[in-house]
């Protein structure tokens, strides 16, 4: 701590060069920040992937719909405790950037096989009530200003309704849930595959997908190849799938955003570890003079190396840690387009790590040299 | 009084390339505590070599360096780097302060290896800046100071650890005549009123006689000795 006041001066010697460097380290970690975030977001999705559920989509692709006539089948599969469905509505609500995850289920079925998505009794009971009725995530209800007991309209890009050619479906919100193991699945909405089904010009009969829960997941690959071969050489052949394994393969239809990440932020970080190590050379080039001082004065080999280092790692962790705030800051706006509200403590401890390899690569070839300097050839300018 | 600097058939070599280049030749030299020393020579004979052997900034190829009762020619890196901080203050010709620190900080650098506290570094750097006449230029970088001021300031981080011995390497080359005697002058008054041993590298000659002894050098080797006072 007694070199502190030391460190800092030194840090602060040339100070334009030192608000350059520092910036464009804030920059790398401000995108580091967010890039991870962003990836840890998605990763979080599939990590939350309960273990019990299958996901059973059609074998030719997620859009290709599955007729409904496939329940009891799949609820004879040995070891199946339950089955729910759902299907692709793709809503958006007045405009087209306010994208709706909005899903038609059957709201008992649907409730035994995701039991962590939590509803009012009263309010289930007033879905099954209301052919119309939505039942909104919280976060999507905070979003919009809306509130139990409205009308709104939800467009969507797919279904038209079949008594009025009107792709404009209307709904009333008769109750909210939340999502208790993963709140950032709390921006989407539910509603009646009855009134779904009976309302569209096209596909009655079908689902998009079945959600299968197992009564011991260590059984899911057999239930899994089970379910598959039911329908195998059939018009509707399946895939089905672990959760965890359709979130994968979801996000791979965006691309792998693990490998944009890493190569975005690999190409970011070789590019700064050249900048800043050629920073650090020059600052320890132009104090050759001083570092050869401080050496006269009794500082040893390696307390000088320290102080170099130490120097390095300062630069480091006060501009990743202002880049990381940044992000911290600037992460929550991601929240319509990931679900994620909070930046990921696992981003800001590796981004903490990172900057120290960062200091330790940059500082490392200036640290030696200082340590090798000779006083009497650097004071008399050898 | 002993002898605070013995040197016994030291040599120094140095290679150039393919060219050996001896500078100091089986020299033999003896300094008492408390003497004041200065060492006057040409250019390239050897003063400054033999200032830095006794210094424990560099090391003989051949012969023993003793200094305040260490054969510091036999010391390691670490060894001499402690050693130099216990028992050597330096002074240069161009002051080699560190230009964003202030007069104070500048002076505390070598406390800086010691255990004393932050309070205690402080009060013993301005005791030191009061001594060179300083203490109200204290906060100021050396880029506020004259030149002569920053040899002052030079002088306070030299004595603030209370070293055993002043080595100076022309410490007024680069002050005129009026700063140069102010200078001198404190340096004498260091040397007789509180009892600092000083070696002093110097081509003045009215800088020299401000010394207590003069040495000279030509070509690596010490000619004669002269006492001034």
């Amino acid at each position: 701590m007694k070199y502190f006041p030391l460190l800092w001066a030194t840090l602060w010697r040339k100070k334009t060069r030192t608000i350059f460097t520092l910036l464009s380290i804030v920059v790398a970690f401000l995108l580091f920040g967010m890039l991870q975030g962003v990836n840890a977001a998605f990763q979080q999705g599939v990590n939350n992937a309960n273990v019990n559920r299958l996901i059973v989509t059609s074998r030719i692709s997620l859009t290709e719909p599955l007729p409904i006539a496939q329940k009891p089948l799949i609820e004879a599969v040995p070891g199946v405790a339950g089955i729910a469905y759902a299907s692709w509505f793709g809503a958006y609500y007045q405009e087209q950037k306010n994208f709706v995850f909005a899903t038609p289920v059957d709201i008992d079925d649907y409730l035994k096989v995701v039991p962590e998505l939590k509803i009012a009794p009263d309010q289930v009971e007033a879905l099954k009530r209301t052919r119309t009725g939505l039942i909104v995530g919280l976060d999507l209800l905070q979003k919009y200003g809306w509130k139990v007991g409205d009308r709104i309209p939800l467009h969507s890009t797919i279904w038209v309704k079949k008594d009025d050619g009107n792709s404009d479906w209307p709904f009333d919100i008769v109750g909210t849930y939340d999502f208790t193991t993963d709140r950032s699945q709390n921006n989407g909405a539910l509603f009646n595959y009855s009134y779904f089904d009976e309302a569209r010009t096209f596909g009655a009969g079908t689902i998009g997908w079945w959600i299968v829960s197992v009564r011991d997941p260590n059984q899911s690959a057999q239930i899994a190849a089970a379910i598959d071969k039911l329908f195998e050489n059939s018009p509707d052949e399946t895939k089905s799938q672990s959760e965890k394994e359709f979130a994968q393969s979801f996000l791979k239809q965006f691309g792998d955003i693990n490998f944009i990440v890493q190569a975005i932020l690999g190409a970011v970080f070789f590019t700064l570890l050249f900048l800043t190590g050629n920073t650090m050379m020059q600052a320890v080039r132009e104090r050759i003079p001083e570092l050869a001082v401080l050496k006269t004065l009794g500082f040893s080999d390696t307390k000088v190396t320290v102080l170099v280092l130490a120097e390095s790692l300062l630069l480091c962790l006060i501009a990743a840690a202002l880049g990381l705030l940044l992000a911290s800051l600037l992460f929550p706006m991601l929240k319509d387009y990931i679900g994620a509200v909070k930046l990921p403590t696992s981003v800001l401890v590796s981004g903490a790590g990172i900057a120290v390899l960062l200091a330790l690569a940059t500082g490392g070839l200036p640290a030696w040299r200082a340590k090798r300097l000779v006083i009497v050839d650097a004071l008399a300018g050898r | 009084m002993g002898n605070i600097v013995s040197l016994r058939k030291v040599a120094k070599r140095y290679t150039r390339g393919k060219e050996v280049v001896e500078v100091l030749h089986s020299l033999d030299l003896d300094i008492a505590e408390g003497d004041f020393v200065a060492l006057m020579g040409p250019s390239g004979s050897g003063k400054t070599t033999l200032l830095n052997l006794i210094g424990g900034l560099d090391r003989p190829t051949e012969g023993e360096v003793i200094v305040a009762g260490e054969h510091i020619d036999r010391l390691s890196g670490a060894a001499l780097a402690r050693w130099r901080a216990r028992h050597v203050g330096f002074v240069f010709q161009f002051y080699n302060l560190m230009p964003m620190l202030s007069a104070q900080a500048n002076v505390e650098l070598p406390l800086l290896l010691t255990h004393l506290s932050a309070a205690q570094r402080r009060a013993n750097a301005l005791t030191a800046l009061t001594i060179v006449g300083l203490a109200d230029r204290a906060r100021h970088k050396p880029s506020e100071l004259s030149g002569g001021q920053q040899q002052r300031v030079a002088i306070a981080r030299a004595l603030v650890a209370d070293p055993t011995l002043l080595v100076c390497d022309e410490p007024t080359g680069d002050l005129d005549r009026r700063t140069a005697d102010e200078i001198l002058g404190l340096l004498q008054v260091l040397n007789r009123e509180h009892g600092k041993t000083i070696i002093m590298v110097t081509h003045d000659p009215k800088a020299a006689e401000y010394a207590r002894r003069q040495l000279h050098m030509d070509k690596g080797a010490l000619v004669d000795g002269q006492q001034v006072s």
